[in-house]
């Protein structure tokens, strides 16, 4: 009879379900996803560079009006992404706040950070990141509205200070207080949009973080005449992109990226001439090592030939990529002071291609 | 006709365990708790392989070393050079300061306006829907930033006091000055506080003022002994009432066993209200009642509350009418009918839920990230993690505190809940 029969399949259908259910329940997944040692696999693997980047910080990582990243450090981005897959757009941006950016980096959520962070022994050491470089040497100041009237930072006794949590400016801001006995009133933020807002609104006194910051941040002011920075500069702050520790070669591609934006201002490469220079040997044979006519250096970091012929194409050499976002024709400002070239009395240096 | 015969032998088939009711829900318990035991097998074998790739290793010792950070609101003594575990517990106190303030304001506010919503009147109880149903249906975290907006962008700034012709003045007779970075409220200070008088003078030549634990603690000692006397002599009047059916007048002897010792013991402490002053950048003495306290502590109070006034009404309709006729038969007012009959019953039902608006309130206290109050989240769960790179311990620490404080909010609760329940013999 048919009832019956369907009644049988039913019941057919409960003991198999069951079976399955069991099944599956036995053999749940005992796979272990561990951080992976070769980042330059898994970033070829992607097709894109996963790289941390500010919330938003004008001059350094900010998203123009079309939403495209632009920046100095959104440029270093471009250019490690050039040099591996010669294509500088292959970036992924993830805006990282002072507290998430090293949380995001040591958990594999982007292979490399370039969101102004200093450079120091802790961080190198103890939080387990390798900085593969500078590029950029600033310090900790201080910007207060001009109507105060402060001239010192030593004149900030009792003023509410806006201080962006997780960052060494925090530390040296409690240092230099603690150091010339006066006393302040932190008020902490998260993000730099978030300290503009609250030291424009007049919350806190005076805005503290990197001198370069401060002069992007008031760039963006309506009245940028207004505020004025201090002449302290109360810490060393040497910023640099970083990796995580432990994968030397991938830190290896992202250092040698960084000196040969570098190697290529030395050497008189830029944007404009590298296709020229990289087309055919020159009479320079830092030049041809650089530019991968000369040598196997891209072979021993295990990428192309013309990976820094890429990289300098993808946004120029290191002193274009400064007067472009930050240099003193921009809002910004920023004259080159320590981060001239060594040959011109700055600090930037990078070691030979050869 | 059918013969008895015995039952057949039991005889322990394999089959059975699947699908012998008897034995079904003891195979799907064991099979239940070893999966979870794999899990965590998984997890713990997943952070270990995980911690190990990274080299990075699993200890608290960096809870003793320096932290290097300040604090702007501390409710003990804290500088920068104490140690993370110092921040943490600075950060704990910050996180219960606020948690135990909104809960007492949720409370009042949520008792209020459900019974408002009660109400006979059309105005009150439609302002009161309007109140819950707006605050419970916008996330919290708009509140906050909202309020928190509010009072930057649109009080005065400590500037604007000074001058000859100040754009913004302090109200309540120049004891309260509300500005764009809190509100500054006059403090209690002690002129002879048995803490002793270390702390700097505010103004030069002015006495030093104290305000320690140690005289606090006298005057709520004094104050407890007071109420405790209080209740004696309510005893004493609830038994002259019940053998001769006369209340003895007695509110005179109240008021002054209340007032009377109190008021010795603060005028033996020598105590003065200070108020604040605008002194270089800042208002300074006075108690400092920072935006993001306020903006957290407003917007926990009043998204709570609206939740907590749905269960207060809920309470109150779940208990029967007839209830409030027997009252009104008897001749009581309605607000007395409320407060004696219709409340205390309703208590048993409002409790239960009520615990859990204390829990949310607690753990909603940690989106002070959103206006930077420094609470334990902020302290251990913030910058410690950050300037140590000890995320899994970090955590693990802020995940057990949280849970830790949970469980005794409820715990206690639990307890009073106990208290109210019908006694059932």
């Amino acid at each position: 009879m048919a009832v019956s029969e369907s009644e049988m399949e039913t019941q057919e259908e409960v003991k198999m379900n069951k079976t399955v259910f069991f099944g599956g329940l036995a053999i749940a997944g005992l796979a272990a996803g561990v951080a992976s040692a070769a980042t330059l696999d898994d970033v070829k693997a992607r097709g894109s560079l996963n790289c941390g980047v500010t919330t938003g910080l004008v001059g350094f990582a900010a998203p123009d009006a079309n939403g495209v990243w632009a920046g100095f450090d959104v440029d270093m981005c471009r250019a490690v992404a050039a040099a591996i897959f010669g294509d500088p757009t292959a970036v992924e941006f993830v805006p990282t706040t002072g507290q998430t950016r090293f949380t995001a980096l040591a958990s594999g959520e982007i292979d490399l950070l370039a969101r102004n962070t200093t450079w120091t022994f802790s961080r190198d050491t103890d939080l387990k990141f390798d900085f593969v470089g500078v590029n950029y040497y600033d310090g900790q100041g201080f910007m207060v509205p001009k109507a105060l009237g402060v001239t010192s930072a030593k004149d900030l006794d009792g003023a509410t200070i806006c201080i962006q949590t997780g960052t060494t400016t925090e530390l040296n801001l409690a240092d230099f207080f603690r150091t010339n006995n006066i006393s302040y009133e932190p008020v902490p933020i998260e993000t730099n949009a978030e300290a503009q807002q609250q030291y424009l609104a007049g919350a806190c006194d005076v805005f503290t973080t990197d001198a370069s910051g401060l002069a992007a941040t008031r760039a963006t002011f309506e009245v940028p005449g207004d505020h004025v920075l201090l002449p302290e500069i109360i810490s060393k702050e040497p910023l640099g992109p970083l990796v995580r520790h432990g994968d030397n070669e991938w830190g290896d591609i992202a250092m040698w990226t960084l000196n040969a934006l570098v190697a290529a201002e030395e050497l008189g490469v830029t944007s404009t001439n590298v296709a020229e220079l990289g087309a055919a040997a020159t009479d320079n044979p830092e030049v041809n090592r650089l530019l991968g006519t000369e040598g196997e250096l891209g072979a021993m970091i295990g990428l192309s030939a013309d990976w820094a012929k890429n990289a300098i194409a993808a946004g120029g050499n290191y002193g274009e990529l400064f007067e472009r976002n930050i240099g003193e024709n921009t809002p910004i400002g920023l004259a080159r002071g320590l981060n001239a070239m060594w040959t011109e009395g700055g600090l930037v240096y990078s070691p030979p291609f050869r | 006709m059918s013969t008895l015969t015995d039952p057949p032998r039991a005889s322990f088939r394999l089959s059975q365990l699947i699908y012998d009711t008897r034995y079904r829900s003891i195979t799907i318990q064991v099979v239940a708790f070893i999966l979870i035991l794999a899990g965590f097998a998984w997890l713990i074998n997943n952070t270990v392989q995980n911690l190990a790739a990274l080299g990075k290793d699993f200890n608290f010792g960096f809870l003793s070393s320096a932290a290097g950070y300040d604090i702007n609101q501390m409710l003990i003594e804290y500088n920068n050079q104490m140690s993370h575990g110092r921040a943490a517990l600075v950060g704990i106190l910050n996180t219960l300061l606020v948690a135990f303030l909104g809960c007492i304001t949720a409370t009042l506010l949520g008792v209020i306006a459900g019974v408002l919503r009660l109400s006979k009147n059309w105005v009150v109880s439609r302002l009161m829907a309007v109140y819950v149903e707006g605050f419970r249906n916008v996330p919290l975290l708009l509140w906050i930033i909202l309020i928190f907006a509010i009072m930057t962008e649109s009080m005065p700034q400590p500037n604007q006091f000074r001058g000859a012709e100040p754009t913004a003045s302090m109200i309540l007779g120049d004891h309260v000055a509300v500005t764009n970075r809190g509100i500054w409220i006059p403090r209690i200070g002690f002129t002879s506080s048995i803490s002793g008088n270390e702390s700097v003078a505010p103004i030069d030549g002015a006495a030093p003022l104290a305000t320690g634990g140690l005289d606090w603690l006298l005057i709520f000692g004094t104050l407890a002994l007071s109420l405790i006397t209080i209740r004696f002599v309510r005893r004493r009047s609830d038994r002259i009432q019940e053998a001769t059916g006369v209340r003895p007048k007695t509110w005179y002897q109240q008021v002054a066993i209340l007032v009377i010792p109190v008021g010795v013991v603060l005028i033996a402490l020598g105590v003065t209200v200070v108020a604040p002053y605008l002194k270089g950048f800042n208002f300074i003495e006075g108690t400092h009642l920072r935006n993001s306290l306020i903006a957290l502590w407003i917007a926990l109070s009043l998204y709570t509350g609206a939740f907590i006034a749905e269960i207060v009404r809920g309470g109150i309709l779940a208990i029967s009418k007839g209830q409030s006729e027997a009252a009104f038969a008897l001749g009581l007012q309605p607000g007395r009918t409320m407060s004696l009959v219709i409340l205390p019953q309703a208590m048993r039902v409002i409790i239960p839920p009520l615990i859990s608006q204390y829990l949310n309130l607690t753990k909603n206290s940690s989106l002070a990230i959103a206006v930077g109050y420094m609470d334990v989240r902020a302290t251990l769960g913030g910058i410690t993690i950050n300037q140590t790179g000890r995320e899994l311990e970090g955590m693990l620490l802020l995940g057990s505190f949280y849970l830790l404080l949970s469980l005794v909010i409820s715990g206690a609760l639990n307890f009073y809940n106990r208290s109210t329940q019908l006694q059932e013999r």
